[in-house]
C-alpha cells in the first residue's frame, strides 16, 4: 500500500489519455483510470478493487464482498458497470475505468446523477452509494427514460434500505439529463 | 479572553476567543482547571470545549459532533439544534466529527465531551437536553457585542440566518461580532433557549450534511485512511465458537509475494466478548489486501471444536419448548399483573401461539475493520467506525497502558452500525498486531485490518435466536384478559459480568404492550445456552417480542372475527398514560393510536376485508416513539410482493423531517428484508452463512418501490428514529400475508416458511 516502491503505480508522464503511449517502461497491463494513464506492473490476477484502492488510493469504491454481490465497488469499464472486486486487473489492459472519483468535471461541477443523489438526499449511511451511482449512469446510459422495472434491474444493495430515494434520484438525473440535451 | 458558565456540579458552559478572530463556546464535564491541548479545528485556541461550536471572523461555523455517525444521521441532526438556538446561517455550517475527548482525571479517564454514543436511538434527546445550551450561550454573548456595537439594548437585537439584527434594521454579521463577543464577560447564568416559537431550523428538513463528499467518493470512512506507511492484516478466525486451530501452513503463506509475516492472535483470558478478539487466530501481514488475502489462503488453516459443539437452532427451540412446558423451571419474571393462571382457569376461549425467529447478523456496509498507528514509546493513533468510542478507548488504554494524552481515537462516519459497532473485537485485533514482534521491515508500520465479508457474517455478534409463547384467555364478552407471554433466549448479556436475574433485560423490555392493558398479565423470560456470540442489534429488546405480540393480536382478532386495526384500537382504549419502566415512558396510548388510524387511513384500510391484496397491520412503542406499520402484499406463485408499506411515526417533535423519513424509510426495509429472508444458521458447530448469496439482503426488485412515511407533527420532547422502524415492520408484513394467503407464519424467515405451510 505504500505510494513508492517497485509495486507503487507507474504514472505515465502524460494526463491526457488521447495521446499514444510512451515506450514501456516494464512489462505491465496499460490501463487508463479517469483519463489518467497507468500501468500496473504487479499481479495480473489482482482483482481491480485492490488496484484502485491500495494501489492508486481511489477510495471511492468500496469493499463489501468479494463475489460481485453487493454492487459497492461499482465501476464503469468502457462504460459498462462492472464489478471492481470480481474484474481481474489481467482483463483491463487498454481499458478505460471510471470511478466515482471520475464522475464530477474537472471544475468540481457534478454528474447530474451526483446532483439528484444529493437533491433526493439518497445517502443514509452512504457507504453503497458511490457503486450505486455508478449503477445509475450505466443505466442512464442505455435507458434515457428508465421504467421501475428497469432501475430494478439493478442489483446494488443498499445495507441501509435507502432504495426509495435512489428510486427517486435516478428517476431526477434521467429528467435533468434529458433537459440538459433539448 | 474567555469565561464559563457552571450548568451543574460537573458541567459548564464556556466559550473563548481563538486566535483568528473568532468565539469558540462549549458544554464540557471537566474541571475549569484544564490544560491547553490544541484540536486541529480550534487552531491554537481552547480545546476540551466538549460539543462546541466556533465562529470565525468570516461568519462561518464550525460545529463538531460528538456523537458517532454511523448513517443515523447526527452528523446533520445534532449541528442544527445547534445552529437553531444560534439563528445561524445553515449554508455557513461546517460540520466536523469529534473524535473521542478524554483527559486524565483522578485515576479515571474524564470524558470531555461528556457521551459520545451512538445506540438505543438515543443521540437526540440526550443532545435536547444539553446541545441547544451552547448555540443559546453563543447567541447571547454575540447579541451582546452587537448591542454596544450599535448602542442599544441587547434586549432589542434579534437574529436571523447569521445576523444581528437591531430594532431600527440595521445588522451585524456574527463573523464581525466573534471576536467581540469573545472578550465580553459571562453571564453569571446559562442563557435561556429558545421557545418552540422561534425555531427557524428545528423541523425543518435538510439533506445530509456529508451528501456532496459522499457522492463525489471523498468522504473517507475508516477503511479509506491511512496514516503513513500502512500494512494490512488479514486474519484466519477459528469458526467453532470455543474451538481451536489444527494445523497451518505458515511458510507456505510467508512464501507468497508482499507477505511480510503471520502472527497469532487470540482472546486474551477474562476479557468480556467485544473488547478481546473473538476467537483464534492467524494474522497474515501483508504490503497491501491482495497479497493478505492470499497469504490467508495459503494458509489452509483447519480447526477444530472446543469441548462444547454449537448445536444448531432447532435444538435450541427444542430446549426452549421443554422449559415452556416444564412447570418446574423458574424463568425470570419481568413483569407479572394479576392472576394469569386463575384468569386462564375463567376463561371462555383460550389461544395459544409459539413464534420462532432465528439469529440474524448485522452484516454493515462497511465491514469491520480499524486503524492503528503506534509509536510503542510515546503515543497510538486509532481510527475506527464505532458507536461507542469509550469501550475502543478502553480496550487501546488496557493493551498499552498509556495514559490519555497519548491515545488518540478518530471516529469518522461509519458504514453501517446497527449495533455491531458497540463492539471492538476487531480494535483489539489491531493493538495486540500493532504491539506483536514483528520483522524489522515493518516494525512500527501502521496496521490495517481488514475484515471479509466472509469473516463478518461468520464472527458477528448475532441478534439472538428466540422462541416466544403466548397464551391468551379471553372471556365472554371477548375481552382479553389473561395474557401470559413467554420468552426464550440466549442473552445478550450473558459472560458480561450480568448477574443471571437480570439477564432478561436485554431480552425484551417489561412493560412492553400490551402490559397495563390486561388485567393478567405476565411475562417471563427463559435462558438458552449457546456458544455464539451476540449483541444488539437495531432496537432489538423490541423487536422479536413485537413480532410474537403484534402478530397475536392479528391471531386473536381472526378468532374474534374482528377487523385487526379495529381491534388494536379497542384494546388500547381510552387515551391514557401507562407506567413505563425505560427511557421514554411512560406510553401515552392516545398516540400510538393515532399512528394506528393514520397507517390505516393512509394505505385505505377500509378495503381490508374485500381486498384481494392482503392488508396487515402493527404498531409499536420504541423508546418514546409510536409506530404504526400498514403493509400491502399480492400472493405470487412462490412467495408474496410486497407492493405498498407505509408508515405512520411520532417521534415527538422531528428536529429534521428529511433525516427522520430516510430513517424510518430504511429500517422499514431493513426489518422487511430481514423478516423475509434471513437467517444465521449453524451446522456442524459452524455458521453456514458466508457470503451475501447465503445471506441475501434485500435488493431494490425486492422491496417495494418506497416506504410511504407519515410523520405526525407533535411538540413533545424529541426521541431519536434510527431504530423506530424496525420492530413494527415485519409483524404488519405477516399480518398481511396472513389475509393475502390465509397462511400464518409463526417462523421467520418467512418466505421459506410460507413455501413450506403452502
Amino acid at each position: 500500500m505504500a505510494q513508492q516502491g517497485p509495486n507503487a503505480p507507474v504514472p505515465v508522464p502524460t494526463a491526457d489519455a488521447h495521446q499514444p503511449a510512451p515506450r514501456p517502461v516494464r512489462e505491465g497491463i496499460d490501463l487508463v483510470v479517469n483519463d489518467k494513464r497507468y500501468r500496473h506492473t504487479g499481479d495480473a490476477s489482482m482483482p481491480l478493487l485492490w488496484y484502485l484502492r491500495d494501489e492508486l488510493r481511489l477510495t471511492g469504491a468500496k469493499y463489501g464482498c468479494d463475489s460481485g454481490e453487493c454492487g459497492f465497488c461499482t465501476v464503469l469499464v468502457d462504460g459498462k458497470a462492472v464489478q471492481a472486486c470480481a474484474t481481474k486487473m489481467e482483463k483491463l489492459a487498454g481499458k478505460r475505468v471510471t470511478t466515482v472519483e471520475g464522475l464530477a468535471d474537472g471544475q468540481g461541477n457534478l454528474h447530474p446523477v451526483q446532483q439528484a443523489w444529493i437533491t433526493e438526499d439518497a445517502t443514509l449511511c452512504g457507504y453503497c452509494q458511490p457503486g450505486q451511482l455508478m449503477a445509475a449512469v450505466d443505466l442512464l446510459a442505455r435507458q434515457k427514460n428508465p421504467s421501475d422495472a428497469d432501475i430494478d434491474k439493478i442489483t446494488n444493495l443498499c445495507r441501509c434500505g435507502s432504495y426509495g430515494p435512489i428510486r427517486k434520484a435516478i428517476k431526477r438525473a434521467a429528467a435533468a439529463m434529458k433537459d440538459a440535451k433539448a | 479572553m474567555s469565561g464559563e458558565i457552571q450548568l451543574s456540579r460537573r458541567r459548564f458552559l464556556k466559550f473563548a476567543s481563538c486566535a483568528a478572530g473568532g468565539l469558540i463556546i462549549g458544554v464540557s464535564t471537566a474541571s475549569a482547571l484544564e490544560r491547553p491541548a490544541p484540536v486541529a479545528l480550534l487552531g491554537d485556541a481552547w480545546s476540551q470545549l466538549g460539543p462546541y461550536l466556533r465562529i470565525a471572523a468570516d461568519g462561518r461555523i464550525f460545529i463538531g459532533v460528538r456523537d458517532p455517525d454511523n448513517g443515523e444521521g447526527t452528523s446533520t441532526s445534532l449541528a442544527r439544534l445547534i445552529a437553531d438556538e444560534l439563528d445561524a446561517d445553515w449554508s455557513r455550517v461546517i460540520v466536523e466529527p469529534l473524535g473521542l475527548g478524554v483527559e486524565a482525571g483522578n485515576g479515571e479517564p474524564r470524558w470531555t465531551y461528556g457521551r459520545q454514543h451512538s445506540g438505543d436511538a438515543d443521540s437526540i434527546p440526550a443532545a435536547w437536553a444539553d446541545l441547544r445550551q451552547a448555540g443559546a450561550l453563543a447567541r447571547w454573548l454575540i447579541f451582546q457585542a452587537a448591542a454596544r456595537r450599535l448602542g442599544v439594548p441587547a434586549e432589542q437585537i434579534h437574529g436571523a440566518n447569521g445576523m444581528a439584527i437591531a430594532a431600527d434594521g440595521r445588522r451585524l454579521a456574527y463573523g464581525d461580532l466573534a471576536s467581540a463577543a469573545a472578550a465580553l464577560q459571562a453571564p453569571t447564568t446559562a442563557p435561556p433557549v429558545k421557545t418552540a416559537d422561534h425555531y427557524t431550523l428545528i423541523g425543518q428538513g435538510v439533506g445530509d450534511v456529508n451528501a456532496r463528499d459522499i457522492v463525489t467518493g471523498q468522504l473517507k470512512y475508516a477503511i479509506d485512511q491511512t496514516l503513513g506507511d500502512t500494512i494490512v492484516a488479514v486474519l484466519a478466525r477459528c469458526p467453532y465458537p470455543g474451538g481451536t486451530l489444527d494445523t497451518a501452513d505458515r511458510e507456505a503463506a510467508k512464501r507468497v509475494s508482499g507477505v511480510y509475516d503471520v502472527i497469532d492472535i487470540g482472546p486474551e483470558t477474562g476479557q468480556q466478548p467485544g473488547y478481546t478478539p473473538q476467537a483464534p487466530g492467524l494474522a497474515v501481514l501483508a504490503k497491501d489486501t491482495w497479497s493478505a488475502l492470499q497469504g490467508r489462503a495459503a494458509l489452509k488453516a483447519t480447526w477444530k471444536p472446543g469441548a462444547f459443539v454449537e448445536t444448531g437452532t432447532g435444538a435450541l427451540e427444542q430446549q426452549a419448548l421443554a422449559m415452556f412446558d416444564n412447570e418446574t423451571v423458574v424463568p425470570s419474571t419481568a413483569r407479572d399483573d394479576g392472576d394469569v393462571a386463575a384468569a386462564r382457569k375463567k376463561a371462555a376461549r383460550a389461544l395459544e401461539a409459539t413464534y420462532f425467529q432465528p439469529w440474524v447478523a448485522h452484516a454493515t456496509a462497511e465491514p469491520p475493520n480499524c486503524l492503528v498507528r503506534l509509536d510503542p514509546d510515546t503515543s497510538v493513533t486509532v481510527i475506527a467506525a464505532t458507536q461507542a468510542p469509550r469501550q475502543a478507548y478502553a480496550v487501546v488504554q488496557r493493551l498499552t497502558g498509556f495514559t490519555p494524552e497519548q491515545i488518540d481515537i478518530r471516529v469518522p462516519r461509519g458504514g453501517g452500525g446497527f449495533g455491531r459497532r458497540l463492539h471492538h473485537d476487531q480494535v483489539a485485533e489491531a493493538m495486540l498486531i500493532a504491539l506483536a514482534k514483528k520483522p524489522d521491515e515493518i516494525r512500527n508500520r501502521t496496521i490495517r485490518v481488514m475484515w471479509t465479508r466472509d469473516d463478518d457474517l461468520t464472527h458477528d455478534f448475532y441478534r439472538p435466536m428466540a422462541v416466544h409463547r403466548i397464551n391468551a384467555s379471553i372471556d365472554a364478552k371477548k375481552r382479553v384478559v389473561g395474557w401470559h407471554q413467554r420468552m426464550a433466549s440466549p442473552s445478550i448479556q450473558k459472560g458480561r459480568g450480568v448477574p443471571d436475574e437480570r439477564l432478561w433485560q436485554s431480552e425484551m423490555m417489561p412493560d412492553a404492550l400490551p402490559a397495563g392493558l390486561v388485567p393478567n398479565f405476565r411475562s417471563d423470560w427463559y435462558p438458552l445456552e449457546s456458544q455464539m456470540l451476540r449483541g444488539e442489534w437495531r432496537g432489538s429488546p423490541h423487536v422479536t417480542p413485537t413480532f410474537a405480540t403484534e402478530s397475536f393480536i392479528d391471531e386473536i382478532a381472526h378468532s374474534l372475527k374482528a377487523n385487526p386495526l379495529d381491534y388494536r384500537l379497542s384494546l388500547l382504549g381510552e387515551g391514557r398514560q401507562l407506567p413505563y419502566n425505560g427511557r421514554g415512558g411512560p406510553i401515552d396510548t392516545a398516540r400510538l393510536a393515532n399512528v394506528l388510524r393514520l397507517a390505516a387511513e393512509r394505505i385505505d384500510w377500509s378495503r381490508w376485508l374485500r381486498s384481494e391484496n392482503g392488508l396487515g397491520i402493527a404498531c409499536a412503542y420504541v423508546w418514546g416513539a409510536y409506530i404504526a406499520h400498514a403493509v400491502e402484499v399480492i400472493p405470487t406463485t412462490d412467495g408474496v410482493d410486497v407492493t405498498r408499506v407505509v408508515c405512520a411515526v411520532d417521534v415527538g417533535r422531528p428536529i429534521n423531517p428529511t433525516g427522520l423519513q430516510g430513517q424510518i424509510a430504511g429500517a422499514t426495509m431493513d426489518a422487511l428484508s430481514t423478516a423475509l429472508n434471513l437467517a444465521i444458521t449453524v451446522k456442524d458447530g459452524q455458521v453456514q452463512q458466508r457470503t451475501l448469496r447465503d445471506y441475501p439482503l434485500a435488493n431494490s426488485a425486492q422491496m417495494p418501490n418506497e416506504v410511504e412515511v407519515f410523520i405526525v407533527p407533535s411538540t413533545a420532547e424529541p426521541t431519536g428514529a434510527s431504530v423506530m422502524g424496525v420492530p413494527s415492520a415485519a409483524p404488519a408484513l405477516a399480518n398481511a400475508v396472513f389475509r393475502a394467503t390465509a397462511v400464518r407464519v409463526r417462523r421467520l424467515p418467512l418466505l421459506r416458511e410460507l413455501a413450506r405451510l403452502r
